[in-house]
């Protein structure tokens, strides 16, 4: 290679990467899209009736959780909080939310996990496990309709900027980052199935393709495991700081939990 | 816990046909898969749902190992009589849940 095509060359590549940067733009506020949309009339089907979404099920199970005794303080979440359609709604639509005591934002199920051992003196309930499904479905069942509002401020720009970061970063061994398929890509295909825009608008979810119903967490371990990289335990920091950035990126949007999806 | 929500209207007219659908809890597990050391999970389906009206049977659906968890089933029935429809899913290892839903018919 001569010293001009040499230079040539460093300027393409320079080029390819402004574009290439240039591309992971975010999607404007008006064009954002709810999984839902990306869907067959089928399955939207499911998920419009309570009677034909299985998830209701899961949502049933968390209301009996909800009034049952626990822990050696026996004492039930609607012995502190009362009834659920008042006491939690829209509660679910502003996580994650900052905890002072943990001194960084915690998701939906850290909380009611919080509460299980800090008030009713129980044991934690496990990630995945049916029992804090089904509470967290029933929990943010409250908040269905209503719009994603979490809360930005000193306390939580931080992790808001760490979330975007693990967002764009590329990782894994095919090399790829979330925006590049959900800002860049969506509306494509990704072998038969749509990629959509990555908004969290309904967990926990009820996917065909699990057979049941899964959190968010589940969610991004399936996508990190896809770009083959490495992907962060449930519950962790880097799992809630990018669930903190998936609802801001999808603020203002109605959650649609128990959502159903292909 | 075993589930299993109905969804029927609560009254209707004599003569008039009324959806029915119905919802299970059920992991309908196949028997044909294994697990990650390879052992073969043990079949877990339901295996037959009824619907009675007055003590007659009006709907019979027998499941098989593909078909979904949780499965759903509507179908249709002419409100004959005020009564009650008496639903029962019987599946392996002693699955059984039995709903009861109340029509009245003017």
């Amino acid at each position: 290679m001569s010293f001009s095509a040499g230079v040539r060359f460093l300027l393409l590549a320079a080029a390819c990467f402004i574009s290439a940067r240039a591309l992971t733009a975010e999607i404007p506020l008006g064009e954002r899209r709810s999984g839902y949309e990306l869907m067959a009339r089928e399955t939207r089907a499911i998920q419009d009736d309570d009677a034909t979404n299985p998830g209701m099920l899961w949502v049933l199970d968390g209301e009996a959780l909800w009034n049952k005794k626990a822990g050696a303080a026996d004492r039930s979440c609607a012995d502190c909080h009362g009834d659920a359609r008042e006491s939690m709604k829209a509660v679910a639509a502003r996580y994650p939310a900052f905890d002072t005591a943990r001194g960084r934002p915690v998701n939906l199920e850290q909380r009611i996990n919080g509460c299980r051992t800090g008030r009713q003196k129980a044991a934690p309930l496990a990630y995945e496990s049916k029992d804090l499904l089904a509470l967290s479905a029933y929990v943010a069942r409250q908040s269905h309709g209503l719009p994603i509002r979490v809360t930005i401020d000193e306390r939580t720009r931080p992790f808001l900027a760490a979330g975007k970061e693990t967002f764009h970063r590329r990782q894994g061994q095919l090399n790829l980052s979330c925006a590049l398929c959900h800002d860049d890509n969506w509306g494509k295909h990704l072998a038969g199935s749509v990629i959509p825009q990555a908004h969290p608008t309904g967990y926990p979810l009820y996917r065909l393709e699990w057979q049941g119903l899964g959190s968010l967490g589940r969610r991004l371990r399936n996508c990190l495991t896809g770009m083959r990289a490495q992907a962060p335990e449930l519950g962790s920091d880097e799992f809630v700081d990018l669930e903190l950035y998936l609802m801001w990126r999808a603020r203002e949007m109605k959650i649609e939990t128990p959502a159903v999806r292909p | 816990m075993a589930r299993a929500v109905v969804t029927m209207p609560a009254q209707a007219k004599r003569g008039e046909i009324i959806e029915i659908k119905t919802l299970a809890q059920h992991p309908m597990e196949t028997g044909f898969r294994r697990t990650q050391t390879g052992e073969l999970i043990p079949r877990d389906i339901i295996r037959r749902f009824t619907c009675t009206y007055n003590g007659v049977e009006v709907y019979r659906a027998d499941l098989h190992p593909a078909i979904a968890a949780n499965p759903l089933i509507a179908f249709t029935t002419i409100a004959t009589e005020t009564g009650t429809l008496t639903f029962q899913w019987v599946g392996d290892n002693g699955y059984t849940v039995t709903e009861i839903a109340p029509i009245r018919v003017e």
